[in-house]
């Protein structure tokens, strides 16, 4: 396969790892990966914050939900960047959740609830977001965004 | 987060500092509304102008903290928002719960 070896290298992927324990004040690590990554492919300052947002939230879901805030188990955020596309895949070892059962913060009856809008600023500031629960445990939550689109405020990438 | 408030013709108004986010701002910012509300001070104007994060959980907290003030008979409201907040509220719609003012005159005027 060396024609799909050479394509791959052609595109040029940059990869970043970073596996963090189950504390708050780590989140910030993260983010800032984030926004640096795609301030150097280009993003402006507006875009970056806004990705580098939703990567806050999903690292703060993984401590919160997933992982308990048990210090003991680990967040993984892997970056992925190729072309102008980035994939960023956030993984803990929680039980997992139904994402059919997550409210909308935007219905009325929700409105003024002080939670549930985590989910909701990584769907605004993504293009797309999945997850994948592990049957033995560990939930990967996979947000993609081509960053061609990522610049500006919130509201006109949502 | 730092908060520092004076008050104003019997407007509490305080000046939020910083970042407003989970497990740090969020839990100082219920701390900042329940000591004024336990002081007696329920017309109170959050000046938001040097607050340089807010996450999901900030936003919550700010929600919360309008709950708390309007369920004890007073008024919270906004001063100064950067533009990254306003973006925030309104896309989570909640600029139609908060009523925002650009200075620190009209706000006082409007309790």
């Amino acid at each position: 396969m060396p024609h799909d070896f050479q394509g791959s290298m052609e595109r040029n992927v940059e990869r970043i790892e970073i596996t963090i324990s189950s504390r708050f004040e780590n989140i910030e690590l993260v983010q800032v990966i984030a926004e640096h990554l795609c301030e150097n492919a280009g993003v402006d300052e507006d875009g970056s914050h806004w990705i580098g947002m939703a990567v806050r939230e999903a690292v703060a879901n993984a401590i919160k939900h997933g992982n308990k805030l048990d210090i003991r188990k680990k967040v993984s955020a892997v970056f992925e960047l190729a072309g102008h596309d980035l994939e960023i895949t956030i993984q803990d070892e929680g039980a997992g959740f139904d994402p059919e059962k997550v409210s909308d913060p935007l219905n009325p009856q929700n409105l003024m609830k002080t939670s549930g809008r985590g989910i909701f600023y990584m769907k605004t500031f993504m293009d797309r977001i999945a997850w994948s629960f592990n049957p033995g445990g560990g939930t990967s939550l996979v947000m993609t965004k081509n960053l061609e689109k990522a610049s500006g405020m919130a509201s006109t990438n949502a | 987060m730092k908060a520092t408030s004076h008050s104003v013709e019997g407007v509490e108004v305080i000046k939020l500092d910083g970042k407003i986010t989970i497990g740090a701002g969020d839990q100082q910012l219920r701390d900042v509304i329940s000591n004024a509300i336990n002081a007696g001070k329920n017309k109170i104007l959050l000046d938001m102008g040097g607050v340089s994060t807010i996450d999901s959980s900030g936003i919550g907290e700010l929600v919360g903290s309008f709950t708390t003030v309007t369920n004890r008979g007073g008024k919270l409201k906004l001063l100064h928002l950067p533009a990254k907040l306003n973006e925030l509220l309104h896309v989570t719609q909640l600029i139609t719960v908060f009523e925002v003012y650009e200075n620190e005159k009209d706000a006082i005027a409007s309790y």
